[in-house]
């Protein structure tokens, strides 16, 4: 019922609309004879517009990105971030002149020299110099930001350090897994695909002797101060690892590792004293769509101390400990360094280490 | 003296053509498979507003769920069913399907078809002064298969698993593997199917577009007296050419890697509890074919846009265009450079930040020439004397979207600031502006200037004004916004961000964008019924309503299959002949020779007073044999 009686609103205001139309279309025809008559009004009503328009967006423009700075602005934690925030707002800086001159322009003159009787427009066809002057200078002011630019993309891009702690990300339908190398030899096992399982989510290759201490926590840690190389992989379809705090991007594609490198420069409690807000916490999301729960992939990441990154890293239960049954996968001359790193307590094990 | 002879021939040719039809044209070989190119422009048009529409709607939709979350959507499920959840929420794999078709649509159904398909096939033979294009019956194929291909397209959004919901882009493994979304089972294959009759659509239209251009230019049509919009459209048939198939290629490998078990972009896959057999393929060559066509596609939809604002721009202001010559020079550029920026899509990929730094370099280089544009707009501007028709405003709409949006490119075009920019608002906010709104603005542009000449009417000034006043601000209100939430860091394609601390404000920016959205939405009605109102009951147009200088002003006001009852009038100067100093009138249509206007002439227009008289003979030499 109310549906019909929303149609039948819906359906009058329409008629009427067309009837105001109908008869505003008859009186100007009355009105006006000459097709010329009828821009006059409006020439100066869309003129005087075009100012209003200039003026009121202007306003709103300025005032909201004055007044609301701190909302739409993500607070910065790795050191390459504060050198890609600065080129943000340099070049912010050089095409909001650009924009405010430009759409200055565009609208005072669409203003200043709408038609008039008896203004006659002026026969300008070109003017080599000024078009020169205007294909050189944003060519010189381009190269500089291109220069800048450049510089920064070549440290971010570069090769990590060779003691850089490294992370391990693998990105699948919905989720993140993270993958340490475990603190016995500081290592990545190897992986393939094909080896992939329920229970062992990252396909460890179990004939790697770097796999036994391997550990996969539910959360990232990672010290602050020191460079992290995140390792990155995807499972099934491309995925993008995205830490908005580090400025950090970059997609996880199946076949095809990735990595990239930063260093964290404030710690989740530092963060969340300078923020006010003691829920902060660092969080990867994930930025290329891979399907359902493509906004629903995060991962929180712990920013700590190198200490107490440590002392964390060193209480992580290595992955092999936790599936022991996968034992019977290591080479029967392995079994033994697999036990060790992995840390399974066994009786054999005291003979084992005594004989080492 | 070979091409004139080509160049007569055609001529006469066309013109038995127009009498043998004259006789016999019904419903049927007049309306629905014409060869007339006026007709199958109309066509473009009328499908391509089809499209608009659809996709307008499906942004609704989905900007629905970004502006109110929580929001109760039980009301569509009439259209909907089953996509929306029993609790009465969008399905989120539904919006990852409705952003899809909304890009898919917009970008190459609206944009690349309903622009260029449209004002192409209009204006070409009009503008250089040819009964027809170069093969009437290739261009009714042309729309013909962009007609399948939107049949089946259409038909995709109504299947059980829904249409592609990939992404516009179609990434795989995503589109490639029906387990990782149910848009990619059926859904995409028909995205495919429908994608690769819409490419050989294209190359069959621009074929015929380069091909028109290059011979069947009328006497003294030579290229530097071309319009601007011929220039563009010249420039965009080459572009389209070049780079559609390769995204055709790219299309057929991702067919071959879902149906007959290929690996080319496949590789160390585990999926649904099992690995697949794929291995050596990669994802990244995908990316890089589809943006070998999707950057240059950028410039398909923009140029023609841009060609079109130069005319209207020239015409309304009265003056001739600033700098002709550096206005074709930057559409050149900008073509060739089009196609060596691709992979400024593709900086945080994974691929060599080597090639990074080379894109960087090229991208950012692409600005000069759209730079060069828009200073010689503003300097037409200038002194002008400038009647704001709706093209007009169209006009200017464009060139501050232009302005807006293409400054941001510089941002994401610094791979550096792209690490953090890429894939959130803000590249949506760019994109949105400098490419879609702006193009969008120069196909209205396009329609409300050459309406009269389309349909022989004049549409309605006034409720052309109110809808672009409603729609320029509108389309600043739904996209501006979207820069803060962009610099915020909110990635896009999401379907809600209330996961995440880090994104979890602005609901009141994205309520008040999705307002704006549906208000803009709203305003296009008032075109709509502006259109198909005035195409039947508008004022009786004039034969030149804009006292504009091109040819197509100098037909009929209804011409007929062949564009011109008599000979086709030769060519004398160029097009921008506005306010001349010393002219009677302000405008001198390219068909009048400089001998009849001594008053106005520069000195080196004098000289060419005599080559005028020579060139004359040399035209009744030629045509005397044949005729």
């Amino acid at each position: 019922m109310f549906n019909l009686v929303l149609g039948i609103g819906i359906i009058l205001v329409l008629f009427i609309l067309f009837m105001l139309f109908r008869i505003g279309t008859m009186v100007s025809i009355i009105r006006k004879k000459k097709d010329e008559d009828e821009s006059k009004g409006s020439d100066s009503l869309n003129g005087a517009l075009f100012l209003i328009f200039l003026i009121v967006g202007f306003t709103l423009f300025f005032w909201y990105s004055y007044t609301y700075f701190d909302d739409y602005t993500q607070p910065v934690a790795s050191e390459h971030g504060v050198l890609t925030d600065r080129l943000f707002w340099i070049t912010m800086g050089v095409t909001g002149v650009v924009f405010i001159i430009t759409n200055i322009l565009l609208f005072y003159f669409s203003f200043a020299y709408q038609h008039k009787e008896g203004r006659k427009a002026k026969f300008y066809p070109d003017n080599t110099k000024l078009e020169l002057m205007w294909t050189v200078v944003p060519a010189i002011v381009l190269s500089v930001l291109v220069f800048t630019g450049l510089q920064a993309w070549n440290d971010i891009t570069s090769e990590a350090s060779a003691d850089a702690e490294v992370v391990e990300i693998m990105g699948y339908q919905f989720a993140w897994g993270v993958r340490y190398p475990g603190v016995k030899d500081n290592a990545l096992g190897d992986y393939h695909y094909q080896l992939i399982d329920a229970s062992n989510q990252f396909g460890m290759d179990l004939t790697d002797d770097n796999a036994y201490d391997d550990f996969m926590p539910r959360e990232i840690h990672i010290p602050k101060g020191k460079e992290i190389l995140f390792k990155i992989r995807a499972r099934d379809v491309l995925h993008s690892v995205y830490a908005p705090h580090f400025r950090l991007k970059m997609d996880a594609v199946p076949g095809m590792p990735t990595h990239f490198k930063f260093t964290a420069t404030k710690t989740t409690e530092e963060m969340r004293a300078e923020l006010n807000n003691p829920d902060f916490n660092y969080e990867i999301a994930c930025a290329e769509v891979c399907g359902r729960g493509h906004f629903s992939m995060k991962m929180i990441v712990v920013v700590e101390e190198q200490e107490a990154f440590e002392k964390w890293k060193a209480e992580q239960v290595p992955w092999l400990r936790l599936n022991a049954e996968y034992l019977d996968r290591v080479p029967e001359d392995k079994k033994e360094l697999a036990m060790i790193k992995a840390g399974i307590e066994t009786d054999q094990k005291q003979t084992l280490e005594a004989s080492l | 003296m070979a091409t004139a002879d080509i160049h007569v021939e055609e001529h006469v040719h066309h013109d038995d053509h127009g009498h043998d039809h004259e006789h016999h044209d019904n419903f049927w070989t007049k309306y629905i498979f014409t060869q007339d190119h006026k007709v199958i422009a109309k066509q473009f048009l009328i499908t391509g507003i089809f499209w608009a529409l659809l996709g307008g709607m499906l942004s609704v939709i989905f900007r629905l769920q970004l502006g109110f979350p929580g929001m109760e959507l039980e009301w569509l499920r009439p259209i909907l069913g089953k996509w929306i959840t029993p609790e009465g929420k969008l399905d989120p794999e539904f919006y990852l399907a409705l952003v899809t078709m909304h890009g898919t649509i917009m970008v190459f159904f609206v944009l690349t078809a309903g622009l260029s398909g449209t004002f192409s096939n209009f204006l070409i033979p009009l503008q250089i002064g040819a009964r027809d294009m170069a093969s009437g019956f290739m261009n009714m194929l042309s729309y013909w298969f962009f007609f399948i291909s939107s049949v089946i397209m259409f038909v995709s959004l109504f299947l059980e698993t829904g249409p592609a919901a990939g992404g516009w882009v179609i990434y795989p493994p995503l589109s490639a593997l029906p387990q990782a979304i149910s848009g990619s089972q059926m859904g995409m294959t028909l995205w495919l199917i429908a994608m690769a009759l819409f490419i050989v659509s294209t190359l069959l239209g621009g074929i015929n577009y380069i091909t028109t251009v290059i011979n069947m230019r009328t006497n003294g049509m030579s290229f530097a007296r071309l319009p601007l919009t011929i220039w563009a459209f010249f420039l965009t048939a080459i572009i389209g050419l070049l780079s559609f198939p390769v995204l055709f290629s790219a299309a057929l490998l991702l067919i071959f890697d879902r149906s007959f078990g290929t690996s080319f972009y496949l590789s160390d896959i585990y999926i649904g509890g099992e690995a697949l057999p794929n291995q050596g393929g990669s994802p990244i060559l995908f990316q890089h074919l589809f943006w070998f066509l999707g950057h240059p596609e950028v410039y398909i939809v923009l140029l023609p846009a841009l060609g079109i604002t130069s005319e209207v721009i020239a015409t309304n202001a009265r003056k001739p265009i600033f700098g002709y010559k550096a206005m074709v020079g930057s559409m050149l550029f900008i073509a060739i450079l089009s196609f060596i920026v691709w992979a400024h899509h593709m900086f945080v990929t994974g691929m060599n930040p080597f090639l990074g730094s080379i894109f960087m370099l090229l991208t950012l280089i692409i600005a000069v020439p759209s730079a060069v544009k828009v200073f010689n707009y503003l300097t037409t501007l200038w002194q002008g004397d400038i009647r704001f028709t709706p093209g007009m405003l169209f006009s200017i709409g464009l060139v501050s979207f232009f302005i807006s949006g293409g400054l941001t490119g510089i941002f994401l075009g610094n791979s550096a600031i792209d690490i953090q920019l890429h894939d959130t608002y803000f590249v949506v906010a760019h994109f949105h502006l400098v490419m879609g709104s702006a193009s969008f603005f120069g196909m209205m542009a396009g329609i409300y200037h050459w309406f009269p000449k389309m349909f022989g009417r004049m549409i309605d000034a006034k409720l052309g004004y109110l809808h672009f006043w409603l729609t320029f601000i509108g389309v600043y209100m739904v996209f501006f916004p979207m820069h803060y939430i962009g610099i915020a860091g909110f990635p896009r394609r999401y379907y809600s961000f209330t996961n995440f601390d880090a994104f979890n404000s602005f609901t009141d920016l994205n309520s008040f964008i999705s307002i704006a959205a549906v208000v803009t939405m709203g305003a296009q009605f008032i075109f709509l019924f502006n259109f198909f109102y005035s195409m039947f009951r508008g004022r009786k147009a004039t034969a030149n309503p804009w006292r504009s200088n091109t040819l197509e002003w100098t037909t009929p006001v209804n011409p007929g299959h062949g564009n011109w009852p008599g000979e086709i009038p030769t060519v004398y100067r160029w097009p921008y002949d506005y306010s001349k100093p010393g002219a009677k009138e302000d405008f001198i249509p390219q068909t009048v020779p400089y001998s009849e206007t001594p008053e106005s002439n520069l000195p080196h227009e004098n000289e060419l007073v005599k080559l005028e008289a020579e060139g004359s003979d040399e035209a009744i030499v030629v045509d005397e044999p044949k005729s």
